[in-house]
């Protein structure tokens, strides 16, 4: 489980950002952070994946998950 | 069975955990978050012993400050409703019941709803209700904010640094609230306030291309890449049963209390914004989180339970 690759589109101010940072380092897992207020890049490719400009959205393995959702993580994990 | 749940973890909720612990009473938070709207705001300079922090590290603190005692935490769970049956609490989740013998109310609101075409459909397309959350990612772009009060200036203040132009949209004839937040406000360069307009609708293709808007009696397009709502708060309470009536609430839905954050049923405590408190402040919600724990005290020490 700690090989699939997680992306996670984040803010610096977002609490809900924070928060799911939090519970990936709190079970071990590496993630790639992509900060889409400094990255344009990073951005426009949250946008496309996930088709809406809130944030988190995370990408694991390409299952996209928009927002803190504890339970979609844990699936896509496992 | 707790002494005491406290249903929601903002500046309210919090304070009353901590009051709770300091009177060693088993005591359970449920909350969908931390530090509530105050963990949203921007830049907080009237928390008395703080000059200036932010939102999100002032909720760090009061985290920080409740995890110091031995107090209960059911992170991300909601409290659906709340019944009451003889003398006993059962606040229900999403994953169960649980007893207490009092209850704090302290779940606060959420943001109120401008109700006018494109709102819900472009939510989260350029139109968000989270400055602090959803900002950055309008870098270098036009923004429109929508309301007249303290939280459109948060956010336009948020916003001044991180968007090219920011159009702030107030009904009224002026801007009102905190005289330094309207000063600096009126000193950025790049916000346009539109006083006396009416926002009618939010439009664009997959995402927001712009609003229309009717200023000073014409009506006309602004374009616009995002769409900040800041039109102030709902009370957000849950539902609760009692077996002889109904919890009351204000013409506003806010849980009805006296002086002492007492509610129409004994034992059931509200603070914090989710109640018929006048002023919405981070403040104020604190000081009733305070006021509500220590009813609860007394409350329990009087009654006689087994």
């Amino acid at each position: 489980m700690a090989d699939k690759k997680v992306m996670v589109y984040s803010t610096p101010t977002c609490p809900w950002c924070k928060k799911t940072k939090e519970y990936l380092n709190s079970k071990g897992i590496e993630y790639e952070n992509l900060d889409v207020g400094g990255n344009q890049e990073a951005a426009q490719e949250m946008i496309k994946k996930s088709g809406q400009m809130g944030v988190p959205v995370l990408d694991i393995e390409g299952k996209i998950i928009i927002g803190f959702d504890q339970k979609a993580i844990d699936e896509a994990l496992a | 069975m707790f002494d005491l749940i406290v249903c929601g973890a903002g500046p309210a909720g919090i304070t009353a955990a901590v009051y709770a612990a300091r009177q060693n009473l088993k005591t359970l938070v449920i909350s969908e978050n931390i530090g509530g709207q105050a963990a949203l705001s921007g830049d907080i300079e009237n928390y008395t012993g703080f000059q200036f922090i932010t939102g999100p590290n002032l909720a760090k603190h009061f985290e920080d400050h409740l995890r110091h005692f031995d107090v209960e935490l059911n992170e991300n769970q909601s409290v659906s409703s709340i019944e009451k049956k003889s003398d006993l609490f059962r606040v229900n989740t999403g994953e169960g019941s649980i007893k207490s013998r009092t209850v704090v109310v302290a779940t606060g609101g959420k943001p109120r709803r401008l109700g006018i075409p494109g709102e819900a459909e472009f939510k989260n397309k350029g139109l968000t209700y989270c400055a602090i959350c959803d900002g950055p990612i309008f870098s270098g772009k036009e923004v429109a904010v929508v309301g007249g009060g303290n939280s459109a200036l948060d956010a336009t203040l948020q916003l001044t640094g991180i968007a090219s132009k920011v159009h702030l949209i107030t009904l009224n004839r002026e801007i009102t609230g905190d005289s330094i937040m309207i000063g600096k406000v009126g000193n950025s360069d790049n916000v346009e306030i539109h006083s006396n307009t009416k926002t009618l609708e939010v439009f664009g293709e997959t995402f927001v291309s712009g609003i229309k808007v009717e200023e000073s009696g014409s009506e006309k397009n602004l374009d616009v890449q995002g769409v900040f709502i800041e039109i102030g708060w709902v009370p957000n309470p849950p539902k609760v049963k009692f077996e002889s009536g109904e919890i009351l609430l204000d013409k506003g839905g806010a849980i009805k209390i006296n002086e002492h954050c007492e509610t129409s049923i004994p034992g059931l405590y509200a603070a914090g914004d989710v109640s018929s408190v006048p002023e919405r402040q981070i403040i104020v919600a604190a000081g009733q989180g305070c006021i509500a724990s220590l009813g609860v005290f007394k409350y329990l020490s009087t009654k006689k339970f087994n």
